[in-house]
């Protein structure tokens, strides 16, 4: 086949390049400039978007000895991922660019240009499994090295994508292997520290980098009943269960810690309260997306409308929750945003989910095996507010 | 389309960026060798210093002489960026050492980065004014507006002698004689004009003129700054002092390839041009022909023997560049990178093209080893690439693997 391995400059995807190569496949390393303005070199956490970067990817394809390209995406990725993801929070929301950046650039933009250009695959060093069953259906499944895995922020592939998607380091036990592996080609990444945060904030200050691109005015923390109990220097600088920086001058009637549970955004209000009251025990939205055969498809409902056992995944790296989960037709009327109200994927965990934001995603395994996912907009309070 | 690659994944490839940089010539390979292990430092008092500074004034003298220089005016540079930014800082400097101030520089909208970034350099450090010189839908310099603007306050003015995306060629004597008649010191970018068309310092009547050994086949890492006997340019390198306006120790085995590489560029450039403008023209006949909506760029005429250069509607041109390349030709889409990014070509931009458009651009440079079957082996495997990039398109947002259920 002829793949196009998306190299960022860290040691997973020289590793997942080299794979695919000693594979047979005719393999070309393409970098992703995402940033009109790079930095020079890598600081802090990131792995990935500088001129740095750029260069090691370079030399492990030299390594390798496939051709290297760099494709422009920076202006997509500004109004797919950076926007977005400023837009998200502004509406109170919790975005995951990763995800974002998986769903609009990596495997769409990224993988579109190569299937055009005369791809037949884009290989990414993603931890995760693609698995065909009998029929060749592909499945996306965990990685075989639970601590790394990353099916999580893929769960927004559809199967379309997933067949042209490979992620050759899918099976390996642990990232120290491929640290090893690495060493062993000579590849001077074999080190490079791993890239976490989000790569767009240089500094990993996310709350200050939003406060700067969004601006933040100080507004008032209610209580459930809407009491003011202080003010705070911008509600984007909150998330839905943050417990600490509340600078609540006193404290509760029955002594117990106080937790954001509501960011309003139009209001620059946000809302406190006691940690049950952010118990969920419904969360449900209207954009969702198989990763693969549906549940119907898969047989594990016999008609559309049906429940099925799954385990429900809210972030990239939390436990996943045994769940119920089934899809409630289209109903009449809109949604908050003014659109038609689609079908609506609902997912019950069978003990509450804590501290879940609108905006986040839920992914839906069976097993080891990614069903899909949704976009949460709606949620359901596991115990009913007294107030 | 996929070729086979051979050692260090370089595949099997028809070279056609030679504006790039262009195969070193068995000639100056063979002088660059022989003068390679020379000992002594030409500014060295003993013999054998003396030895290796005869070597480099005899190839400052072939270097001047391919220009229509003399001698004296030629100091050697690391490359023509540095030969560039000597020119510009330096005349600058002089121009601003007394008492009257002269903050203007008349510089053209087209230039090569090393120009750009140095006169932008100069704005934010040196309170440079910049007095941008329109360029026409060809990239050829504005002379009325030259005319216009040339006053006591300006510094200087620089352009280049032919441009080195579109390949057109400048109207250099026009402009200098306006300078020359308000005594403004002109600097001309001959970097890409070197070895393709005549070149003639005295006759020209400027102050400075910058040129490149690697573009004419010689070395990398050797070029100069051609400076009249009546200008004053102020260094940038300090040190010893070995150059007239540049310190460093002098490299005679680079200027002695140099030298190689220009007395062989010059010596029959007559003979060189016609046969590449054949060539030239047969390339952009057949573009046309393969490729109906592809539009040629730059000047028709007044252009550089081996320059095509071409935009595709539909196109992004890293796209073509990489469909050509994994095909096996080696081409270029002429505008600079920022860490191998293409970016949409100011040069372009410059000449009233959008940014679609200019994203669709290629130049096809040939040089003194092109053939005729290299070409007609190019234009045969264009229209294929043309057309599976026109199919990749310019990115659009909406998803076409994908599609969202609840979307």
């Amino acid at each position: 086949m002829k793949v196009l391995a998306a190299m960022s400059g860290g040691v997973d995807s020289a590793v997942a390049a080299a794979r695919a190569v000693e594979a047979g496949h005719e393999v070309v390393g393409v970098h992703l400039a995402l940033s009109r303005q790079p930095g020079t070199l890598r600081t802090g956490a990131r792995g990935c978007c500088t001129i740095e970067d750029s260069m090691d990817a370079q030399r492990a394809a030299n390594m390798i000895g496939i051709p290297y390209y760099v494709w422009d995406f920076s202006e997509r990725f500004k109004l797919d991922v950076v926007d977005d993801f400023i837009a998200e929070y502004s509406a109170g929301r919790t975005p995951n660019p990763c995800m974002r950046c998986n769903e609009r650039i990596k495997f769409a933009a990224l993988l579109e240009k190569a299937v055009a250009l005369g791809f037949d695959a884009v290989a990414t060093g993603h931890y995760a499994n693609i698995v065909e069953d009998e029929n060749g259906n592909r499945e996306l499944h965990r990685a075989a090295a639970w601590a790394k895995d990353q099916s999580y922020v893929l769960g927004v592939l559809t199967t379309e994508q997933l067949a042209h998607s490979m992620f050759p380091l899918g099976s390996t036990p642990s990232k120290a292997e491929i640290r090893a592996e690495a060493a062993e080609r000579g590849f001077s990444v074999a080190n490079k520290p791993d890239s976490h945060d989000i790569c767009f904030i240089p500094d990993g200050n996310t709350r200050g980098w939003l406060a700067d691109k969004v601006g933040a005015e100080q507004g008032e923390i209610l209580d459930r009943n809407g009491e003011v109990l202080g003010k705070h220097e911008g509600a984007v600088a909150f998330t839905i269960g943050q417990r600490k920086g509340l600078n609540v001058g006193y404290p509760t009637d029955d002594g117990k810690p106080r937790f954001v549970l509501e960011i309003r955004p139009k209001t620059n209000e946000v809302v406190v309260g006691p940690r049950e009251a952010l118990a969920l025990s419904e969360v449900a939205g209207t954009k969702f997306s198989w990763a693969g055969l549906d549940p119907l498809a898969s047989g594990f409902i016999r008609e559309s409308g049906e429940s099925f056992e799954c385990h429900v995944q809210v972030r990239a790296h939390s436990d996943p929750m045994p769940a119920t989960a089934r899809i409630a037709p289209a109903t009449e009327g809109v949604d908050n945003v003014g659109d038609a109200m689609g079908p609506e994927l609902i997912v019950r965990p069978h003990e509450p989910l804590i501290g879940v934001s609108p905006g986040q995603t839920a992914v839906i395994y069976v097993g080891t095996r990614v069903l899909g996912q949704c976009t949460i907009a709606r949620t359901v309070s596991a115990v009913p507010v007294e107030v | 389309m996929w070729s086979a690659r051979g050692k260090y994944g370089v595949a099997v490839t028809i070279y056609l960026d030679h504006a790039a940089t262009t195969p070193m010539r068995p000639a100056v390979v063979e002088a660059f060798a022989a003068a390679l292990p020379v000992v002594g430092n030409p500014s060295s008092i003993h013999s054998q210093g003396q030895f290796a500074k005869r070597m480099l004034e005899e190839a400052r003298e072939t270097v001047a002489a391919s220009v229509g220089a003399d001698s004296v005016e030629v100091t050697f540079t690391s490359g023509g960026t540095e030969a560039i930014n000597l020119a510009i800082k330096g005349l600058f400097w002089a121009r601003n050492s007394g008492a009257v101030a002269r903050p203007r520089i008349l510089v053209a909208r087209a230039e090569h980065h090393a120009t750009i970034d140095a006169v932008e350099w100069m704005r934010e450090h040196d309170g440079a004014v910049l007095d941008w010189i329109p360029v026409d839908a060809f990239g050829r310099v504005d002379v009325d507006y030259v005319h216009a603007a040339l006053a006591d306050d300006v510094a200087l003015i620089t352009m280049l002698w032919a441009n080195n995306e579109v390949g057109t060629v400048q109207p250099v004597f026009e402009v200098s004689a306006l300078a020359a008649a308000s005594g403004v010191p002109m600097h001309v970018d001959a970097v890409s004009a070197f070895g393709y068309v005549p070149l003639d310092f005295h006759a020209a009547g400027i102050a400075a003129l910058s040129v490149s050994a690697h573009k004419i086949g010689g070395p990398v890492g050797v070029g100069a700054l051609v400076i009249a006997r009546s200008a004053t340019v102020t260094p940038l390198i300090h040190g010893g002092s070995q150059q007239r306006s540049r310190s460093g120790t002098l490299d005679a085995p680079g200027a002695v390839a140099f030298a190689a590489a220009a007395q062989e560029a010059t010596h029959d450039l007559a003979a060189t041009a016609s046969r590449l403008i054949e060539l030239r023209d047969s390339l952009i006949a057949g573009i046309r022909q393969a490729v109906p909506d592809a539009v040629l760029r730059g000047d028709s005429d007044d252009r550089l023997p081996g320059n095509v250069h071409f935009t595709f509607p539909g196109c992004e041109g890293d796209s073509l560049l990489f469909l050509l390349d994994v095909a096996g030709f080696s081409v270029s889409t002429g505008s600079a990178c920022q860490a191998g990014v293409p970016e949409a070509s100011h040069v372009l931009l410059a000449m009233g093209l959008d940014e679609p458009a200019a994203r669709g651009a290629l130049r096809i440079s040939l040089g003194e080893t092109t053939t005729a079957d290299e070409i007609a082996q190019f234009v045969e495997a264009l229209p294929r690439a043309v057309g599976q990039a026109a199919a990749a398109g310019y990115s659009s947002r909406d998803t076409v693997l994908g599609h969202y259920p609840g979307a």
